[in-house]
């Protein structure tokens, strides 16, 4: 900025200066107004699980997290996330390709249609199975008939899972990859490569930040979810109950301490997620600069 | 398929695109037009009057206001977030910034009980209130609170990067034709990110219009008072309703795949006027 104004002849400069930039209370009250609203909307809440949890001391929130239900909660969202992240990783990987290096018709009519779950409200995205596969719905008779139970058990909750993070991955790398472009894709296949070597070789380790941050946020939201799962679990302790939904029949039961215990461990893993968010940006960001640098900008 | 497709030398076209129909018509089509057969199956007099009972029509009316106003305050101050983050330098920056994202990646559920608690008689911010004669918890103030929690990040991240590509020459021009700063603001700046700003507002719109988590435990679920859609389509599928759950769930449906179209015509404009200037 100092550059700038020595340039200027002197009666200009005070002009420029004041109305580039806001004057000093301007800003002063932008920041205060903004710096407010991040205590009380996003720290707080933070803040409030946390003491909460420990309001009772270590030992009990100890034994919020020991008790058999806590860590049968734990043992399924875990489960669940295992199941449902690495699906919706081969799938958008998948459709990254298929949109990415091809020109077809109907392309933007595909990728609506791949981020429509994210439009539809999570207690909806649970009622289309039950509607599938509950005991009214169409498979219902037919799973009843062969003693298969999808709804109240565990594949409803994966596939409710599925459906919540459907376009996560997808929907990172396809703007990642059409940004790429496929020159480098097509040298390779020009010297021999066959298309597994094109992927793993060039594609693979161009896309990897992005790949990473979209398993990211798709794991974050398969673990947290709760309204579409709510809807399919049947809520059946220690059998079908995820952490989400253990938190709310902890609190429900006026057991604050232990609700915001088991909360705990989900806030730490939106904590963890922030935090590698905040790293994979910061790489792509560095990974982007040396880019320019190589192409001379 | 590959007459619809443009030659092209790389592999693999007809695996990928084949895996990602199948799946996608599989997981997400194939489900979401059974909410399509079991409405087209209860004839129009059950659907009418499931659809159209005051306890419902209450429950849109809440849904789609609060969540309308909870997108216009995110409007606000999302513009704030994101201008404070671009333009300015303070402590903490860096924290702000990663921490917006908060309502993206903490489970509902835990923002749920943790607002909630803040907002009871005897919690931080509902003392606060109580001392303006404004109750929060149990009531549709409490709806607006967490869907303004759950929506803010939409409008800073959509903003954010549109306001850090504004080029500051245009400004200076600006300023070097003599307008005051709030001239520059209202008549270069405003109208340059108005695009982002109305994708962040819809995308904040749609996503408040169907969350169910962060709200159920603040908002006491009074039917008629403040009790919204998404909960009461919970409250028809427990009572074994499923034809009335399956009517109301198909107008929310409708609704949101028009939003999504509004959205994605919004991006649509966003692309074709920033990419033009650049």
């Amino acid at each position: 900025m100092s550059g700038t104004i020595t340039l200027k002849p002197g009666s200009l400069v005070r002009h420029e200066t004041l109305s580039t930039r806001e004057p000093a209370w301007v800003k002063g009250v932008l920041i205060g107004i903004a710096l407010t609203f991040f205590a009380v909307f996003l720290l707080l809440p933070l803040a409030t699980v946390f003491t909460e949890a420990l309001r009772k001391g270590w030992g009990a929130y100890a034994a919020a997290l020991l008790h058999p239900d806590a860590r049968s909660a734990i043992m399924l969202t875990a489960l669940v996330a295992v199941i449902a992240v690495p699906l919706n990783l081969v799938f958008g990987v998948a459709a990254a390709w298929a949109i990415a290096k091809f020109e077809f018709a109907g392309k933007r009519l595909l990728i609506t249609l791949i981020d429509l779950p994210f439009s539809v409200s999570p207690v909806i995205s649970g009622l289309i199975y039950v509607l599938m596969f509950g005991a009214q719905g169409w498979f219902g008779p037919w799973l009843q008939a062969h003693d298969i139970k999808i709804i109240f058990a565990l594949p409803g909750i994966v596939l409710a899972t599925i459906f919540v993070t459907f376009p996560f991955v997808a929907r990172e790398l396809i703007p990642l990859m059409e940004a790429q472009g496929s020159e480098e894709e097509e040298a390779a296949v020009v010297l021999g490569a066959s298309g597994w070597q094109v992927f793993w070789h060039t594609t693979l380790p161009s896309i990897r930040w992005g790949l990473l941050y979209g398993v990211i946020l798709c794991n974050a939201r398969a673990m947290g979810e709760f309204g579409a799962v709510s809807v399919v679990s049947g809520h059946i302790r220690g059998m079908t109950n995820t952490l989400p939904l253990h938190v709310e029949i902890l609190y429900n039961e006026y057991n604050y301490a232990a609700a915001f215990a088991v909360a705990s461990l989900l806030a730490l893993l939106a904590i963890v997620t922030l935090g590698l968010k905040t790293l994979v940006e910061r790489q792509t960001r560095r990974q982007q600069q040396k880019k320019n640098e190589l192409s001379g900008e | 398929m590959a007459s619809l497709k443009r030659f092209s030398p790389l592999p693999g076209f007809g695996l990928a695109m084949g895996y990602t129909l199948l799946y996608l018509t599989l997981i997400v089509l194939i489900p979401l037009t059974a909410v399509g057969a079991k409405t087209l199956s209860l004839g129009w007099e059950a659907f009418w009057s499931a659809v159209s009972s005051p306890r419902v029509v209450a429950s849109y009316q809440l849904s789609f206001g609060a969540s309308l106003l909870a997108a216009g305050i995110n409007v606000v101050f999302g513009l704030i977030f994101a201008w404070v983050l671009v333009r300015y330098r303070f402590p903490g920056k860096s924290l702000v910034d990663a921490l917006v994202d908060l309502p993206f990646a903490l489970p509902t559920a835990v923002a749920g009980i943790a607002l909630a608690t803040i907002c009871a008689e005897n919690g931080p911010v509902g003392e606060l209130l109580k001392t303006f004669a404004i109750e929060v918890a149990y009531t549709p103030y409490g709806v607006l609170l967490a869907l303004v929690f759950i929506g803010l990040p939409f409008v800073v991240r959509t903003v954010q990067p549109v306001l850090a590509d504004l080029e500051r020459e245009v400004e200076e021009a600006a300023a070097g034709l003599g307008a005051a700063r709030w001239q520059t603001f209202l008549k270069v700046i405003l109208p340059h990110i108005t695009p982002a700003l109305l994708t962040g507002f819809a995308m904040a719109f749609a996503r408040a219009v169907g969350e169910y988590g962060s709200v159920i435990f603040i908002a006491g679920n009074v039917p008629m008072v403040s009790e919204i859609t998404p909960l009461l389509i919970i409250t028809k599928l427990e009572q074994y309703d499923y034809a009335g759950a399956t009517a109301v769930a198909s107008v929310m449906l409708v609704i949101s795949f028009l939003l999504l179209l509004i959205i994605n015509a919004l991006q649509g404009w966003m692309q074709q006027r920033y990419t033009a200037e650049a």
